[in-house]
């Protein structure tokens, strides 16, 4: 046995040795590694983020991202901008039901809210799960008729009679040249960057601040079984993503004109179900829910007191379905009301 | 660069055959992997069923099981001498979405014809800390504070046709019993220890584990979803019922 040992130790070390001898010296050049900053609150309580390891974020990559986002350069007619429909002051999402895309043309979906995605750990992306990475996602809006109705070809050539993106294209990859793959990477490291973790309930968690009696009879019930029993789908101060990112039936409709998750995977099953969103940030993103349908908050609760429709894929969790939903008293209402608003993080609203 | 080449060769097969004597051993460790299986009185349940109200249970209602996840601990392999090893650590299966139903133990186990196998049916007290898993905070299975915080021991979810004859939701979830109703909360332990028997790991290093759902709800305490389907984790009594409950529904159970 410690002969044993003996012969690792010193095999581990001859090896090292010649490893070390073999290593040509680095080449220091192409762009920055810039990690993803975690914050404190996730880093004590969930799972590392989902990096993916061919698109690293880099200093140049994020910067460039930034600037694309921004563009409309990547629409047909150079009027709408991945912003457009996702603006900072609304936490990147848009405050219409659905969303002005190219020549005046809407979807039939609310835009989503951008932030915390490199935690979406299934990394299933949409109301529907229909995207499986950010870089797929981030082929769609640019060729989706109702967004930016562009082709790749022509958004690839706009970029390159461009006189800045050339160079910020080599400066990102460090190779000449700009195809769809170099704008997907880009775009989805800065989307990484977009990270919110300052709200009110934040700073409780971190001990910066006490919550208000409202806000913490609120917290109990969104807490209690008997009560919102909000926390299976929507997290708990254990999870402070405020998501499970999975895909339920929410109780909205008695029949579906939208199939949801059922039309990604062919399952009726999965008729009616879309992923949870996350209840961060609700102050900035009305409407709610999957379609815009809900303008206030108050819609949404009185949706789960008593607004539910049944149907085959409801999900178990939705009780009391006959009498409606789970019947808060007006206080439970406005106090569920002031919990959520805590979990908004103004500063986000400004992120540079 | 040859001479180099060669040293890391040579001194890789000293590597290799210094340490073969301790490999040869009878009862040297080796990988053991538990898998998961689930039935319902014997007909197995697979993610397919999800959905689907073809199970009757013992009370006599029709019901589905849509959503079925657990968590065990401390895996623990007995001698006939009474020397055990404990395996510390937990493990999650979630048959809904397929996953965690094959659990390959986090270190290696003597081959021996074990007297007993054993493994603790959610957390014990000592493990049961809030907040302290990041992989399971990660998965929403955390139980807030106000019921003593920790964790889930098992949700089983699905629907259930009611006493007015309607398809209606149930959520039969499983934690530490805890009685809200005093002064001070109360508590009752509710995770318990399954002995699964002998298993000689020379014969076969996969364990196979078989959950007999239907057990959940027939004894000692026959199961009525009318009356307890829903909001059970603050209520002290069901939690002890499942507890009761949970006692025969672990078996052995080799078939694939
Ligand atoms: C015309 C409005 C519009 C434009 C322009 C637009 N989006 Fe979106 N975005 C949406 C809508 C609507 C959804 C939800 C779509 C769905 O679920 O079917 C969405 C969803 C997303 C998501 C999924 C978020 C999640 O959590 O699943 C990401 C990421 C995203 N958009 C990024 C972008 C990027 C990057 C661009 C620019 C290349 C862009 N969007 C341009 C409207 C738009
Ligand atoms: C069974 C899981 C589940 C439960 C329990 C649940 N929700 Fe939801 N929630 C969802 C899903 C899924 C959606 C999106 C549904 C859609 O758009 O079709 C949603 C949407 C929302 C939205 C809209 C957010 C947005 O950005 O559009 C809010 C707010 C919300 N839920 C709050 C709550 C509150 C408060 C409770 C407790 C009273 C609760 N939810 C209970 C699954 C759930």
């Amino acid at each position: 046995m410690n002969l044993c040992r003996k012969h690792i130790v010193f095999a581990v070390s001859v090896i090292l040795f010649a490893v070390a001898c073999e290593t040509e010296p680095l080449v220091v050049s192409g762009p920055t590694p810039l990690p993803l900053e975690v914050p404190l609150v996730f880093e004590e309580r969930i799972l590392p983020p989902i990096l993916p390891v061919d698109n690293r974020q880099t200093v140049e990559g994020i910067a460039l991202g930034r600037k694309l986002f921004f563009d409309p350069i990547l629409s047909a007619d150079k009027t709408v901008a991945c912003a457009s429909c996702h603006s900072t002051q609304n936490a990147f999402t848009d405050n219409t039901q659905f969303s002005d895309g190219i020549n005046g043309s809407f979807g039939n979906r609310n835009s989503m809210p951008l932030f915390n995605l490199a935690w979406n750990y299934d990394e299933r992306f949409f109301w529907d799960g229909a995207a499986n990475s950010l870089e797929e996602q981030a082929f769609e809006p640019v060729t989706n008729p109702n967004e930016m109705g562009n082709t790749w070809s022509a958004a690839v050539a706009a970029l390159q009679q461009d006189m800045e993106y050339p160079q910020l294209f080599l400066d990102a990859f460090g190779e000449e040249g700009i195809d769809s793959l170099k704008v997907v990477k880009a775009l989805s490291q800065y989307e990484r960057t977009l990270v919110s973790a300052n709200s009110r309930f934040d700073r409780f968690l971190l001990g910066e601040l006490e919550l208000t009696e409202q806000e913490q009879n609120g917290l109990n019930v969104f807490l209690m079984e008997t009560k919102g029993d909000c926390f299976h789908c929507h997290g708990n101060p254990n999870n402070p993503l405020w998501t499970d990112n999975l895909f339920h039936n929410n109780g909205l409709d008695a029949a579906f004109s939208d199939l949801g998750l059922g039309a990604v995977t062919g399952d009726p099953n999965d008729n009616g179900k879309f992923r949870s969103p996350s209840l961060r940030n609700l102050a900035f993103t009305a409407p709610y829910m999957h379609d815009g349908r809900f303008a206030t908050l108050d819609e949404v609760i009185d949706h789960y007191s008593e607004g539910l429709q049944d149907s085959e894929t409801i999900d178990p969790l939705m009780k009391s379905v006959s009498m409606g939903g789970v019947r808060l008293s007006q206080k439970d209402k406005d106090d569920l009301k002031a919990f959520l608003l805590s979990l908004s993080d103004e500063r986000f609203t400004t992120f540079p | 660069m040859k001479k180099m080449n060669f040293w890391v060769i040579g001194l890789f097969g000293m590597l290799f055959f210094g340490c073969s004597e301790e490999a040869s051993q009878t009862n040297a460790p080796v990988p053991v992997t538990l898998t998961f299986n689930h039935n319902w009185d014997g007909e197995s349940i697979t993610g397919d069923d999800l959905n689907t109200l073809k199970f009757a249970n013992a009370n006599g209602q029709l019901m589905s099981v849509e959503l079925l996840r657990y968590l065990i601990s401390d895996v623990t392999f007995e001698r006939a001498d009474g020397q055990s090893i404990t395996l510390d650590g937990y493990h999650l299966i979630d048959v809904t979405r397929d996953t965690g139903l094959s659990f390959s133990l986090p270190q290696e186990v003597p081959v021996e014809n074990y007297s007993n196998v054993s493994f603790t049916f959610g957390f014990d007290n000592e493990d049961n800390v809030d907040g302290a898993y990041l992989d399971l905070n990660s998965v929403s299975w955390n139980v807030p504070m106000m019921l003593g915080g920790g964790y889930h021991f098992m949700q089983l979810e699905g629907k259930f046709i009611d006493a007015s004859d309607t398809e209606t939701g149930y959520q039969y979830h499983a934690i530490r019993a805890v009685d809200n109703a005093g002064e001070t909360q109360r508590f009752q332990d509710t995770f318990f220890t399954v002995n699964l028997g002998p298993v000689d790991l020379s014969q076969n290093t996969t364990i196979g584990i078989g959950m007999n759902v239907a057990e959940w709800f027939k004894n000692p305490n026959l199961w009525d979803l009318n009356v307890l389907g829903s909001r059970l984790m603050p209520n002290f009594n069901a939690q002890v019922m499942i507890y009761e409950n949970g006692q025969s529904v672990f078996a052995l159970d080799n078939t694939p």
